[in-house]
């Protein structure tokens, strides 16, 4: 189902089969482990034991003598980078800090830190060579959770970490990296205004991306010292330049070849194995390949950030929000940069709210630095505030979505994080919800409803694109966005409306660094927004030349050539029309082949909201929580291809469920992971979850030709305090913390003397 | 290490190798065969990546050492499409947008063969519980129930009536 209220598009808003579809259902598509090359060595990486030891000494000697062993490094191999913050695109990251997690030195901070590599004939050899490695460790005590990192004996991660964002400015270093702040208009005028007045603490634990791809790749560094890195990741330009620069390199040394990527929601946005490889390959002489295994993605990458909550909403007696207040702690893993900065901004993101105070505090704990996943620190914020929100909803007495729509921001109205709104989808997502036949079927005993919203930004950023008109008339679209979920279909549909011509026409390529321009990580939903708007700038500029051609071929003003439908009409009338494929065959004598790049930094990506519901059945013997129905609306702008949509905004969905029932890193006492593996890592199976029903509504973003919103993110946001409500409303139970597991659940019930 | 000559019969071929006793048949299948179409998710048998067809049983083929294939025939994902055109399961994972970075497909395509291969008329709910030991971190399931579902319907159709 799709509300729209727009012009009509020949191409935009259809639903082609992808075309990279065929090499992905006959298995010849080519993601990160598939590539072997001749001489080929098996890296593998020796991780740390300990969540916290100080490395005395590593004495790879005996590795290096054993006979199928070809290199071995270890932190000394790479250059210690200066405190310097650099981007992906969507987020920051300090390259002191990278480099120090790519490869520890002094210390070890996780279980899981990578300390040593080597490369070897067969991954057995390798595996033998791991176990020759003798490193003598001092244990240090450790601290993974944030209260504890932040009480006054804790154990020190970082020697030199001073809090910023503090005044006076702490003499003592600490756990905590920074505190951001939101103080706007008056807190405690606010809260006098209000009539209900909810507070409550909450606790998530640290999830995984849960990508099914484990972290690939082949580096072959050649005589002439220059690197081909074959890999999946969400960006190959980043693996570039943050390759290049973690082995002192400059950007141009490497060449990245991106492989087809098998998911990331985030998690690759940064590189782990890759200049290890790449250092392995240039001391070896030969191409080296290292593939995580999939407990080393779960110690050793992402999560994304537990958290420790606790808000404060206050409201009028006839439902208007006058004050929210409280603070967020983040893990950030073992090195600053949890996204708790965006869950302050987010939580209230969708409501006009005067009065605001929230706190965020990113503390280092014994863990692996976190990775952005999917919409970053907005699903743990919102659910603590979607949760309150409903409380407040029910002490009022007035139907959640009601609530939310006489306190829901619009055009004009300033964000809690700062800026003004332009036209925004928020209201239209709620009004969709309610509205669906969804909303108004009868619930069963032990059955309950829920409702929550959700905003994220959406990024904009560096997008290059280059598009070449064949001499059959067809196109070639080059960008240099991975494709992590249709999003070649996009670019060619895009491309297709604007030259005029079929889409099938078309073909959507992802090239690598040396064959297109910049451009920055898949990620922020920016992909659809901002490389496709470079590939609509780049058929402008070649439709201007087949125009130009054609005005020359009919000895004419170009004015008065006009171009329909894929072909060049003289505005008389009196001359035949000429296609794409009469001007590519005639291109020598018009001036040359006909091709053109355009490259932009998109500003107005437009934010994203959704609203959805779910209905719940808890079983009162067991705490089980099973979905019976759920329904996602959410504002794409414009819809370029309908089918991914729907997929982005479903698979958001499932993803949110996962966290909201079973997904947590559980670490035991000595800071192990106890369950790194899809068996006691439980990722929402089919049989888990119903249909997805989803509303795509259409609200312009007035920041692209087409409207297009990104869609990527911001379907993860509501569905935890979803289905902490929905479990309210079957239970009469409010649980505040994650994962709502059966456990906790029927604790919860027999706590409630059910 | 010495290794163990095994003959089996691979999406119809005979085929041939050399394989280490404690090499998975994953592993043979990618590095030594060449069929990268098999993927790896996690080794352990837990996310039906590496999902093949081992003498009728879908099976996780990393949970397989190569020797225990003597003899067996196997059918990968790149064995479903024939001369005659793509497995229905294919054309409609396709039209249905049941993948998006694809890297699951070929372990669902093979398990959604395996089940209509059995079953050729599911429910929804069958077809659920037959690719439970499958995952998909990108879709849902959503968009794979039906394309699924809509195999079954196009195969129904094609087969003459009795």
């Amino acid at each position: 189902m799709t509300v729209t209220a727009t012009p009509s598009y020949k191409w935009v808003g259809t639903r082609p089969v992808r075309h990279d579809g065929l090499e992905k259902v006959t298995g010849r598509a080519r993601y990160g482990a598939d590539l072997n090359l001749p001489g080929m060595l098996i890296g593998a990486v020796l991780r740390s034991p300990h969540p916290h030891a100080r490395i005395l000494s590593i004495d790879t000697s005996a590795a290096e003598a054993m006979e199928g062993v070809r290199a071995v490094v270890t932190g000394a191999d790479f250059p210690i980078l200066e405190s310097e913050q650099g981007g992906s695109g969507e987020e920051y990251v300090d390259f002191r800090d990278l480099c120090h997690n790519v490869m520890a030195r002094d210390k070890v901070l996780y279980e899981g830190h990578a300390l040593a590599a080597v490369a070897a004939t067969s991954r057995r050899e390798a595996l033998a060579a791991l176990a020759a490695i003798k490193v003598d460790y001092e244990v240090l005590p450790h601290v993974i959770d944030v209260d504890r990192a932040m009480a006054p004996d804790a154990p020190i991660l970082h020697e030199d970490m001073i809090t910023e964002g503090v005044d006076p400015v702490p003499d003592e270093p600490s756990n905590v990296a920074s505190r951001y702040v939101i103080d706007r208009g008056d807190i405690e005028k606010g809260f006098a205004e209000a009539d209900v007045i909810v507070e409550r603490e909450f606790v998530t634990q640290p999830v995984h991306q849960g990508y099914i791809e484990p972290h690939a790749v082949v580096a072959d560094v050649g005589q002439d010292g220059k690197a081909t890195v074959f890999c999946s990741s969400q960006g190959h330009f980043m693996v570039r330049s943050f390759t290049a620069l973690l082995l002192g390199w400059e950007p141009s040394r490497v060449k990245v070849i991106p492989a087809e990527i098998g998911g990331g929601f985030g998690g690759k946005t940064t590189v782990y194995v890759e200049p290890v490889a790449t250092r392995l390959s240039q001391k070896a002489g030969r191409p080296v390949k290292i593939v995580m295994t999939r407990d080393e993605v779960f110690r050793a990458t992402g999560p994304t950030s537990g958290s420790k909550i606790r808000l404060k909403v206050g409201a009028t007696s006839d439902g208007k929000l006058t004050a929210v207040e409280g603070s967020m702690a983040y893990q950030a893993g073992a090195f600053k940069g949890s996204p708790v900065s965006l869950g302050c901004m987010c939580a209230f993101a969708p409501y006009s709210v005067e009065n605001v105070l929230l706190e965020g505090l990113d503390v280092v704990v014994n863990m692996p630095k976190v990775a952005a996943y999917r919409a970053p620190g907005a699903p743990m914020a919102s659910f603590a505030s979607e949760t309150l929100l409903d409380e407040v909803a029910e002490q009022l007495g007035m139907d959640p979505l009601e609530f939310r729509l006489r306190n829901a921001a619009e055009e004009g109205v300033r964000a809690v994080y700062g800026p003004i709104f332009k036209r925004i989808g928020f209201i239209e997502t709620v009004e969709a919800v309610r509205d669906h036949p969804h909303y108004s079927i009868e619930l069963g005993p032990n059955q309950g409803r829920g409702v929550a919203s959700g905003f994220w930004f959406n990024f904009g950023g560096s997008s290059s694109a280059t598009v070449h008109i064949n001499e059959d008339g067809t196109a070639s679209v080059l960008t240099g966005s991975p494709d992590i979920g249709g999003s070649r279909a996009s670019m060619a549909l895009m491309a297709a409306e604007e030259l005029g011509i079929d889409v099938y026409d078309i073909s959507p390529i992802v090239s690598d660094t040396e064959s297109v321009g910049y451009t920055d990580v898949t990620g922020g939903s920016r992909v659809t927004h901002a490389t496709g708007m470079a590939v609509i700038d780049a058929c402008r500029n070649v439709v201007a030349d087949l125009r130009a051609r054609a005005a020359m071929v009919w000895d004419v003003d170009v004015e008065e050539v006009e171009w329909v439908d894929g072909r060049a009409q003289h505005v008389s009338g009196d001359r035949a029309p000429m296609t794409t494929k009469d001007l590519a065959i005639d291109a020598a004598g018009t001036g040359g082949p006909i091709t053109s790049s355009a490259a932009v930094n998109a500003r107005g990506a437009g934010a994203a909201f959704s609203t959805q519901v779910c209905d719940v059945e808890v079983d009162p013997e067991t705490g089980a929580v099973k979905i019976l129905r759920y329904t996602t609306a959410q504002d794409a702008g414009r819809a370029i291809h309908p089918s991914y949509v729907e997929g982005q905004m479903q698979g958001g969905v499932a993803q949110g469920i996962g966290w909201a029932l079973n997904e947590e890193y559980i670490f035991d006492d000595g800071g192990t992971m106890e369950n790194a593996g899809f068996l006691d890592y439980r990722m929402p199976v089919a049989s888990d979850l119903p249909m997805i029903d989803t509303v795509i509504v259409e609200v312009p973003n007035p920041g692209h030709p087409y409207g297009v919103r990104g869609v990527g993110e911001v379907g993860i946001v509501p569905p935890m305090a979803a289905v902490a409500n929905a479990i309210h409303d079957a239970t009469g139970l409010r649980l505040s913390e994650l994962p709502m597991s059966p456990v906790k659940v029927l604790a919860a019930i027999g706590a409630n003397g059910g | 290490m010495s290794r163990t000559r095994v003959t089996c019969t691979i999406n119809g071929d005979p085929a041939e190798f050399l394989c280490e006793d404690d090499q998975s048949l994953l592993d043979a299948l990618r590095d030594v065969v060449g069929l990268m179409g098999v993927k790896e998710g996690c080794a352990t048998g837990d996310c039906g990546a590496c999902s093949v067809i081992l003498d009728g049983r879908l099976t996780c083929s990393c949970l397989v050492f190569v020797p225990e294939a003597e003899g067996a025939t196997i059918e990968t994902v790149e064995g479903m499409a024939g001369p005659d055109g793509l497995h229905p399961l294919q054309e409609t994972f396709l039209e249905g947008a049941a993948l998006q970075c694809g890297i699951c497909t070929p372990g669902f395509l093979v398990a959604g063969k395996a089940l209509l291969d059995r079953n050729p008329d599911p429910t929804e709910e069958e077809v659920r519980y037959a690719i439970a030991g499958n995952l998909c971190r990108c879709t849902g399931y959503d968009k794979i129930v039906r394309s699924i579902l809509d195999a079954a319907d196009r195969m129904e159709e094609a087969v003459p009536a009795t």
